[in-house]
């Protein structure tokens, strides 16, 4: 098992948000998260990569057989999580390739791989951005700054690519994309999709899904998963909304 | 025209102030002991009179440091700076120390072939382990190394001697080069200029002089070491840099201290003369003892550098890297006299714990077209305040002057200070004067997002400090430059080894 969430409750500021979630994630699994605005998803999300704000009351998340809630955020992410952030953040100044090899490095040295050098990492980075088809001066660049919002979510894409990690977590990755942005992104979740990878996309729309193909898709509201299924809820959701669980899940 | 912003933060940043708040590893603290001698505390004539004696001084320095002693009695120290102190006591401080085998003012050192043989070992040994090469060795740079109140040794004067180059001590030139140092002393810095260059003028210590015959392209970086090791000793270096037309040279200074509960005074003056067509590059890398978190100790650094483009097409250049000192009241300023001329002034400060520092530069435009740039990069951590105070003045004979003025400022955490006082003067409707000014934070998202892709948080606050600093260190000479992001991530990191 990937990742196994159990009971999972957590707040923010006082109010609960996540009120008993369960999730099991295998490896090679593309899950879906999707759900109406404030059920919950993007706290998810910020729990499992272990920001801050968030303070976990209940429940365990085990990942890869170690309880990841008594790890640091950077030890998650040498361990193999990633997140891709909804809005993800400028550095003035310091650029996207010393950035990612530093990070790269980081990674590397919790696997005991030695870390590579300038020259070595370019050649590593230029095959990632041949594999996603972007543009070559993405590594020149400040990290995100100047990037339009399908830049710097395609940035976010790259830097998964690589980190390769052992779970992606999408954090509505396509908020506020045109669909050529969306269709580069989700490109891009393809070509890294693997049998040892598992993913978790969080997202309030169908658009991007109908691009992955996810192979589980759960309804979160309210704090829990009120609803699981295959892809073919993805389109049942997109006809009838979710007004029909939201009644159905009303005043729990 | 002046103005002023004041910005601090409220949010949360707990962890990063708690992260800057671990003790900082200032490695340079030792505290060498050797046989020292040492004047009694206290300042007055006859001290002033005692140390011209024991530099074996003639008569004119001597009557210069009568004359500034006579006019500092009459100044008030200053206080406008936003860097707050307690008035000194200056009579409980110690106006001259040497070790003893320098104790003749440096002149032995150049008596003897074998430099080895007359360097104190002690002395030797603090250089060494603060990795000054103060024996020639393999250096590709020129050193002049002065502990407390003298010059211990200089490097690589025989090899300047070919060139026609002259480095050697402040003391050293007054003996041995008397016409060079009268036609220069106080020309840039007059002995009345202001308080601390009047302290300087009468009390100087040691210090460096440099003169770079015309047309001569100095081949090898020099550079001078500043150390301050006995307690309760004023260090007062003079230096005097002289660039004859047509000619180079890339300067660097050093600084350090022992850490020490008391304050130690360290008043310089600094004198640059840029000829004709001449380019001089003064690069400091500055890590004096900053003091504990209670704000005990460390070094008070009230300096007065400032250097004359006096013919055409002359340059002057400089950068500085900031990071120590209790408080420092610095501005490395130019005198843009010969047309085309250019001054330069790029600077990168960091305050941490309960530093102050008031920094920053003055442009005097007198000559036509003449052009200065100012790249100011303040950060501000911890308790500290740290403060930009420059000015701009262009007179009305700079036809056609510009000037480009770029302050940024960069808090980590929500307990510092960040201050800007641009002070603009234009007297001429030709003139074209640009200012720009940034504030950013470190942000706890900024560090999130690199701890999400597995960077610590110390990494990437060194990062994200080191790629906001890039533009300045690299007008650095490259070594320095690489010290100089080291030293910044030490001073930020509170816990490093």
């Amino acid at each position: 098992m990937l990742l196994k969430v159990e009971n999972l409750q957590a707040q923010v500021e006082e109010k609960q948000i996540l009120k008993g979630l369960n999730l099991e994630v295998k490896p090679g699994e593309v899950h879906a998260i999707m759900g109406p605005n404030g059920s919950g998803k993007s706290t998810f999300a910020s729990v499992l990569a272990g920001r801050e704000d968030y303070e976990v009351t209940a429940g365990s998340v085990a990942f890869n057989g170690e309880d990841l809630l008594e790890m640091d955020p950077e030890e998650r992410a040498r361990k193999g999580l990633f997140l891709a952030f909804q809005y993800p953040v400028e550095i003035p100044g310091v650029s996207n390739k010393l950035f990612m090899q530093t990070a790269v490095n980081a990674v590397r040295e919790e696997k005991g791989l030695p870390p590579l050098d300038m020259f070595d990492f370019d050649e590593y980075a230029r095959e990632k951005i041949k594999l996603l088809d972007m543009r070559a001066d993405l590594l020149e660049r400040s990290v995100n700054v100047g990037f339009s919002g399908g830049e710097k979510k395609r940035n976010d894409i790259f830097q998964m690519a690589l980190l390769e990690p052992k779970l992606c977590i999408l954090d509505e990755t396509d908020s506020g994309l045109d669909i050529d942005a969306l269709r580069i992104v989700a490109n891009g979740v393809n070509a890294l999709r693997s049998p040892e990878r598992g993913f978790i996309v969080v997202t309030h729309y169908q658009r991007l899904l109908d691009y992955i193909k996810p192979d589980h898709v759960h309804v979160l509201y309210n704090g829990r998963i009120v609803k699981s299924g295959g892809f073919e809820l993805v389109h049942e959701l997109e006809e009838h909304g979710y007004d029909d669980i939201i009644q159905q899940h009303q005043g729990e | 025209m002046s103005q002023a912003h004041e910005l601090t933060s409220s949010t949360q940043y707990e962890e990063i102030n708690e992260l800057l708040s671990k003790n900082k590893h200032y490695k340079e603290g030792f505290v060498t002991t050797t046989t020292v001698e040492t004047f009694e505390k206290g300042l007055n004539e006859a001290v002033v009179r005692a140390i011209s004696a024991k530099k074996n001084e003639p008569e004119w320095m001597l009557e210069f440091r009568l004359k500034a002693f006579a006019h500092w009695q009459k100044m008030a120290e200053p206080h406008w700076g936003k860097a707050k102190y307690t008035p000194i006591d200056y009579q409980d401080y110690s106006y001259y120390s040497a070790p003893e085998c320098g104790a003749c003012g440096g002149a032995c050192s150049t008596e003897s072939e074998n430099a080895e043989e007359v360097i104190d070992p002690e002395v030797a040994k603090a250089f060494a382990a603060l990795g000054v090469p103060i024996y020639d060795d393999q250096a590709n740079i020129a050193v002049d190394a002065i502990f407390d109140s003298v010059s211990i040794s200089t490097t690589k004067r025989e090899e300047l001697e070919k060139f026609g180059i002259i480095f050697c001590s402040f003391s050293e030139a007054v003996q041995d080069h008397p016409e060079l140092v009268q036609q220069y002393l106080g020309t840039v810095v007059p002995y009345h200029d202001n308080y601390f260059a009047a302290l300087n003028s009468a009390v100087a210590s040691d210090g460096t002089f440099v003169y770079v015959p015309p047309g001569v392209r100095c081949p090898i970086d020099l550079s001078t070491y500043f150390r301050i090791n006995e307690a309760k000793t004023g260090q007062f270096e003079r230096t005097i840099l002289v660039a004859d037309k047509g000619s180079y040279v890339s300067y660097i200074e050093g600084c350090s201290a022992p850490i020490r509960d008391t304050y130690q005074l360290h008043a310089a003056v600094v004198e640059v003369i840029v000829h004709e067509d001449a380019e001089v590059k003064y690069s400091t890398v500055q890590n004096w003892y900053p003091g504990d978190d209670d704000c005990e100790g460390g070094i008070l650094n009230f300096v007065t550098k400032r250097g004359i483009c006096e013919g055409k097409n002359a340059k002057l250049s400089w950068t500085q890297a900031e990071t120590g000192s209790a408080i420092t009241w610095k501005y490395p300023s130019c005198i843009l006299k010969g047309d085309n001329s250019i001054g330069e002034f790029y600077s990168v400060a960091l305050t941490n714990r309960r530093q102050q520092a008031d920094t920053g530069t003055k442009m005097i435009h007198i000559g036509k077209n003449t052009r200065s740039t100012i790249i100011s990069k303040g950060l501000s951590a911890g308790k500290s305040d740290n403060t930009y105070r420059g000015m701009v003045k262009i007179l009305p004979s700079a036809e056609g002057a510009r000037n480009f003025t770029q302050c940024d400022s960069m808090l980590i955490g929500n307990q510092c200070g960040a201050h800007t006082f641009p002070y603009i003067e234009v007297e001429n409707p030709t003139a074209q004067v640009e200012h720009e000014a940034t504030t950013s934070r470190i942000g706890e998202d900024q560090l999130f997002y690199c701890q999400q892709r597995g960077i610590s948080e110390q990494d990437a606050i060194s990062m994200i400090v080191n790629g906001f600093c890039k533009e300045v260190f690299s007008e650095l000479p490259l070594e320095f430059a690489q010290e100089a992001e080291e030293l910044l991530a030490i001073s930020l990191e509170g816990s490093v080894g």
